[in-house]
């Protein structure tokens, strides 16, 4: 948004030429107004029909708040003796080692594929990318297969590793190692006798912290909702993320009503974490370096 | 200093064989073997892994059931990637214009479904989609007007379309978007000296200019959309109408997980994945031809 007033403002045809009008450009406003409330309207509905008893929420109008969000909340937290926060504890899990580990590697990889020349770099990098390509379940059940020699299924394990590797992310780290460190400044490092190694750590890591901030946070959201591989790989329900957990309790909620209110509050505070995440991040970080844009 | 890249490397490198060529190549394997019962099946020794040849793959092409599939998630996509990078396109293009209000709110309400799992968003819509307790099967009684079954036959598809695209129109604005801002402001000042209006700007020069993201986009549509599980997945209990082998790749879960047979499962992911890489492919050379006789133009 700020990019965008500051383009405007510096536009030289607004300063010199005609007075600017007032009005608002009213047709793109309205779409958009559209379509946020498009975006908006089934979290809206699950804000209101969270607070609703199961019986309200088949007998009053769907926008009218309801009377049984303190009960729904209850039920939600006595359900299998919590079973519901272990499922967001574990999806915290997932989500937030798993985007760490993947952040660490992309560096490395998105850092050795910008700043060295060395043979076979592009070539490494195609077969990266080509991994993009792969639909997740031929990789999701041979990998169960695989693990399953292992004797690692059904184990936090079996969700976390297989989605350490990002090529998305991998790339995403290229790009901006290769826009934030400068050449001569990993030069100057050699001059002063630093390792590789210490370089990169000390030098070439903090440059490159604001795209790794969106490596980070686009690995967060994919593990968080990531619903194939956790469903292939695991049978304990202790060991859920949230995504699996709400599926089985919509499966068997699916035939008695009285689970319904249980998903619904379930599926709102599943929700609401990461948008809050989102509103508080962009604050400090702008959403268009998601697709791998980089400040000049 | 020479080795430096190669150990920089080395993570990725070990991850990668790991976790994608080396399933991929299992995955191959596992494609041209079959287990040969003998007897009755019983004891150690019955069941024997052996050659197979093309016949999980002659089997799975010939069985129907993933063809259907497929023919499914090829309607599913007619109306998926159209509607959601028609819209992604329109928001951004209107968010691109000059004097509109509430840019940095919309933006952020159009994005935030990203962040919504496919199961939650499916379970939601699911929820909406039900006559009881949906808002607008509330309104429609209200006007007497019957209420359409949106869980079966032909508003099955709109109903998972509308989920994909509410999901993923969001993410292809913000890179539509991006793109857009890329373009120097000078290049705008210069057609409306020349008298053109805000529309013809849109269609004639922005539309143009981001023509490679909105390749990249359709891109990774396409292959978003070959490879739908989640949705179909989660809105299965609530309909009869999602079978177990709706998508291609529920098929491969059904029969890998629910028969048992890895070696058709196998043989199945195998095609869907052959079939993702050409059509993702045909599609970006048939882009890039067409770039370059315009370019030639």
């Amino acid at each position: 948004m700020n990019a965008l007033a500051a383009r405007t403002n510096t536009t030289p045809g607004t300063a010199q030429g005609p007075p600017p009008r007032r009005r608002t450009a009213l047709v793109p406003t309205v779409t958009l107004l559209l379509g946020a409330l498009y975006c908006l309207l089934p979290v809206a509905w699950v804000v209101i029909a969270a607070t609703k008893s199961g019986r309200e929420l088949f007998s009053t109008f769907t926008f009218l708040p309801g009377s049984g969000f303190a009960d729904n909340l209850r039920d939600l937290n006595t359900y299998r003796d919590g079973v519901y926060w272990r499922w967001m504890g574990n999806s915290a899990l997932y989500a937030g080692l798993g985007a760490l580990l993947s952040t660490a590697v992309s560096a490395c990889g998105g850092y050795a594929l910008a700043v060295y020349r060395f043979r076979g770099r592009e070539t490494v990098f195609n077969i990266l990318l080509a991994g993009v390509l792969m639909p997740p379940v031929i990789l999701a059940v041979p990998q169960y297969l695989l693990l399953a020699e292992a004797d690692l299924t059904d184990s936090y394990v079996s969700v976390l590793l297989p989605l350490v590797l990002s090529p998305y992310g991998v790339y995403l780290s290229r790009i901006y190692a290769a826009a934030a460190v400068p050449a001569d400044v990993v030069e100057a490092g050699r001059m002063d006798g630093a390792g590789e190694w210490r370089i990169f750590t000390r030098v070439a890591l903090p440059m490159m912290v604001p795209g790794l901030v969106t490596v980070f946070l686009f690995q967060f959201v994919a593990v968080w909702n990531n619903f194939l591989l956790p469903y292939i790989m695991l049978s304990d329900d202790e060991k859920f993320p949230i995504t699996l957990g709400l599926y089985t309790l919509l499966e068997q909620g699916a035939n008695t009503p009285a689970l319904y209110t249980l998903v619904i509050t379930g599926a709102f505070l599943a929700v609401v974490p990461l948008i809050a995440l989102f509103l508080v991040v962009q604050r400090f970080w702008s959403l268009d370096l998601l697709s791998g844009a980089v400040k000049s | 200093m020479r080795n430096a890249p190669y150990g920089f490397l080395l993570p990725p490198a070990v991850l990668f064989v790991l976790f994608f060529a080396l399933p991929i190549g299992y995955a191959v394997w596992l494609s041209f073997r079959k287990v040969r019962v003998s007897g009755l099946g019983l004891g150690s020794g019955a069941r024997t892994e052996v050659w197979a040849g093309l016949q999980n793959y002659t089997e799975a092409l010939t069985g129907g059931e993933l063809l259907h599939g497929a023919l499914r998630v090829l309607g599913y996509g007619c109306i998926v990637v159209p509607v959601m990078l028609g819209l992604a396109l329109l928001f951004a293009l209107m968010l691109d214009t000059e004097k509109v209000r509430l840019a940095s709110f919309t933006r952020l309400t159009i994005f935030l479904p990203y962040a919504v799992p496919g199961v939650v968003a499916a379970l939601l819509w699911g929820f909406l989609y039900l006559p009881d307790v949906s808002p607008f099967s509330y309104l429609l009684g209200e006007l007497h007007l019957p209420w359409p079954d949106l869980l079966d036959g032909g508003p099955l598809y709109l109903a998972l379309s509308n989920i994909a695209v509410w999901g993923g129109t969001g993410f292809n604005m913000i890179v539509i978007y991006t793109a857009l801002r890329a373009v120097p402001a000078e290049v705008y000042e210069a057609a409306k000296l020349d008298g053109c209006s805000p529309l013809q700007i849109a269609l004639r020069i922005k539309i143009p200019m981001v023509a490679p993201s909105l390749v990249l986009t359709f891109f990774f549509s396409i292959i978003a959309t070959l490879q739908v599980f989640n949705e179909p997945t989660t809105l299965k209990p609530l309909t009869n109408s999602v079978s177990t082998t709706w998508s291609p790749l529920m098929k491969v879960y059904q029969d890998a997980f629910g028969r048992g047979d890895i070696h058709a499962a196998a043989a199945e992911a195998v095609l869907v994945a052959l079939a993702t890489l050409v059509l993702s492919f045909g599609f970006l050379r048939a882009a890039n031809r067409r770039s370059r006789q315009e370019g030639a133009r």
